[in-house]
């Protein structure tokens, strides 16, 4: 079966740094996965790591600097803008900023019906209003608001529509539940994971939420400084996280109980700058299982058992950090 | 002693199909030295009641009654002056969207810089202390990052740059509107346990907006549940998260994800939609979708306390 999307060693450079030493850091620094149809993928990971670089990458809103990119067969990474604008169609992108990706003088009515203009889709936009200010839970009071008389949460929702809104075969999403409460959230995740069993839809999902990614997605992928660090299969990894950081992360996960007990795995708070790579496992600085032959010699992305892992000294289930002082 | 106190708070928007009623007798207490987190759907009128307590908000919004009584002046009659005095030195805010605070053409250093022009420090001591704040907030390379712009950090990254500068000021009262929604698990737990230091530190109270349960209920002492415009329920995290006594706290705390054991694809939701605020019912607000509604329903409901500290505006929740 050929994949929906292939990624293959995507990177993405950005000039930053002060003026006089303006430099390229990598924001992503060689990633590559495959989603299959009708498959869900989640990207989780440290803030900064990489995630909407990559998800922007793939969607031809951000030019990479190597690597590939192939969506159903076809190589779609050195198109131009009138070439990819019939892909927008069939693969949209939610945004991660919920109002601000929003044009504030347009109506929801405007906003909702905008996919059907951009791309010259004949529709009854007044009942095509109708039905995805519904599938979103909004009632059509909401048509003629602005984008700045909305809470966050109807701002989310009102992207989740324009998102849809033409059928996609492949949603990326990031954070698309992020501001919303925990009953819309459901309706959300409901309504995107419906859209994937009657349609096929295919979808990437980035958050933060872990009790989300949990649910929802078939397979994930933990990143760190821009590359993945462990993808597999979203209960396995749950289960026994093999990759430090996805051990770290995943005992961080607040719990909606004030008097569970937290094992939490503590991290140092140094994260790495971009600018300043650390040598060897870009992860050693933080890590407390870190050994000598971390520090100097970088792990290549390998499989390991039912997963992809890039780590000298893989975890077992349930290990905890060793008794000592963590490395800084 | 009370930091910030509401009291029968109302406000409406004006809008073209009539005024939406956003917020209705809305009271609650902070105590000085506590952290009161707010829970509820989105739409119920959070920001709204933050904007309210700033003075900010919208141009077709209008408090139409009740008091902000903050260390013990009203805030309902403060001039725009007496607001602006207050706002930053005294109460700080961190905001959903961390663009709102940080100024896309001024450099995170200059930035910084301007918010301490009330401090006696020289300019080089006003960098350290930035640097400093950064650091706290993890943003690496402290230094380097006060000569970049807002656009060369990630989301999260421009989150925490907005908390550190909240902090900076020692304020009397933090509010947060979900601060920690754009952060990882280990930095939003970092945050968490950064915003009790600071807390604790200088003796603010944190008024905490948040849509995730886990977050309340690790770092809040009281938590404040609205519905719709209106305070359904208020206690400690405990009281509340362990006996919810209003039947909408208990079916947000069994929407939480985090709550499903099992591995699942259809989540639970609450069935219905939110009220049209233009039109509020005369009973009880939740009444519509509340699967334990009966005929007292249709009347108003007052705020019952069924143990001490902990009320809930639900008939059920008579003390029995
Ligand atoms: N235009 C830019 N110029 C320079 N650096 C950038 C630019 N955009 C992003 N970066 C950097 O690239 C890295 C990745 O950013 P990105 O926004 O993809 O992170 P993210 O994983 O989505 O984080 P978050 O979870 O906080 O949203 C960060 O270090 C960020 O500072
Ligand atoms: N300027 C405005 N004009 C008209 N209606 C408004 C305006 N601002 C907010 N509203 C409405 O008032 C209600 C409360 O909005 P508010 O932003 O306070 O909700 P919230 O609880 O913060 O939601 P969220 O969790 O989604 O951020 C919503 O129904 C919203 O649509
Ligand atoms: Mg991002
Ligand atoms: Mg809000």
């Amino acid at each position: 079966m050929t994949p929906l999307l292939d990624v293959r060693d995507l990177q993405v450079a950005f000039r930053t740094g002060p003026m006089l030493a303006r430099r390229d850091v990598l924001g992503v620094a060689g990633v590559s996965f495959r989603l299959h149809p009708g498959e869900t993928f989640a990207l989780v990971g440290e803030s900064g790591s990489g995630k909407t670089t990559l998800a922007r990458a793939i969607n031809g809103l951000q030019p990479i600097s190597a690597g590939s990119v192939h969506f159903d067969g076809q190589r779609i990474d050195r198109l131009g803008r009138a070439a990819m604008k019939p892909l927008r169609k069939v693969m949209s992108m939610m945004f991660q900023d919920p109002v601000g990706s929003l044009s504030p003088r347009m109506t929801v009515r405007d906003l909702v019906t905008e996919p059907f203009r951009i791309h010259g889709v004949r529709a009854e936009l007044a009942a095509e209003t109708t039905r995805l200010l519904a599938l979103v839970g909004l009632n059509d009071s909401f048509a003629d608001r602005f984008a700045h008389q909305l809470s966050g949460g109807q701002a989310r929702r009102v992207g989740v529509a324009r998102a849809i809104a033409l059928n996609p075969r492949l949603v990326i999403a990031d954070e698309p539940t992020a501001g919303l409460d925990v009953s819309v959230q459901g309706e959300v995740l409901n309504l995107l994971n419906d859209l994937r069993e009657r349609l096929g839809l295919s979808m990437v999902i980035i958050t933060h939420n872990l009790h989300v990614v949990h649910h929802v997605a078939d397979r994930m992928a933990v990143m760190y400084l821009g590359r993945f660090v462990e993808t597999g299969q979203t209960d396995a990894v749950f289960r026994a996280p093999a990759h430090p950081y996805t051990a770290a992360l995943l005992s961080a996960n607040p719990e909606p109980d004030p008097d569970k007990a937290r094992e939490r795995i503590a991290l140092p708070a140094e994260v790495p700058s971009l600018l300043a790579r650390p040598a060897g496992c870009e992860f050693h600085t933080r890590c407390p299982w870190a050994q000598a032959r971390c520090r100097t010699e970088a792990p290549e992305m390998r499989p390991h058992g039912d997963r992809h892992l890039a780590c000298h000294f893989p975890l077992a289930p349930g290990a905890r950090p060793p008794e000592r002082d963590i490395p800084t | 002693m009370t930091v910030l106190a509401i009291r029968g708070l109302n406000v409406s928007f004006a809008t073209e199909g009539g005024d939406l009623h956003a917020l209705r007798d809305v009271a609650f207490d902070v105590p000085a030295r506590r952290i009161v987190g707010i829970v509820g759907e989105s739409g119920c009128g959070k920001s709204t009641l933050i904007n309210a307590i700033l003075g900010l908000l919208a141009d077709n919004g209008r408090i139409t009654g009740g008091q902000i009584v903050f260390e013990g002046q009203d805030l309902t009659r403060a001039d725009a002056a007496q607001m602006r005095a207050l706002r930053g030195p005294r109460i700080s805010t961190v905001f959903q969207d961390p663009m709102g605070a940080l100024n896309p053409v001024l450099s995170v250093g200059r930035q910084m810089r301007n918010i301490q022009y009330r401090s006696s420090l020289g300019r080089a001591a006003r960098d350290a202390r930035s640097a400093e704040m950064l650091q706290k907030v993890r943003i690496p390379d402290p230094e380097a990052a006060l000569s970049r712009y807002p656009h060369e950090f990630s989301g999260g990254m421009k989150q925490r740059i907005a908390i550190a500068m909240a902090l900076m000021m020692e304020p009397a009262l933090l509010i947060a509107d979900e601060p920690t929604t754009a952060l990882d698990a280990t930095l939003e737990v970092a945050t968490i346990e950064l915003l009790r230091d600071l807390q604790d530190q200088i003796g603010c109270s944190v008024l905490f907006i948040s849509h995730h349960l886990g977050v309340i209920a690790e770092l809040c002492d009281d938590v404040v549940v609205m519905y719709a415009g209106e305070v359904v329920e208020r206690g400690t995290v405990r009281q509340v998260f362990r006996t919810p006594r209003h039947p909408y706290t208990a079916r947000l705390l069994e929407c939480d994800p985090a709550r499903q054991s099992g591995r699942t694809r259809h989540l639970p939701v609450i069935p219905g939609d939110l009220p049209d605020l233009r039109n509020r019912p005369g009973g009880c607000i939740f009444a519509a979708r509340c699967d334990r509604r009966g005929e007292a329903c249709a009347a108003p409901q007052t705020e019952r306390e069924p143990a001490p500290g902990h009320r809930a505006r639900c008939i059920l929740a008579e003390a029995t």
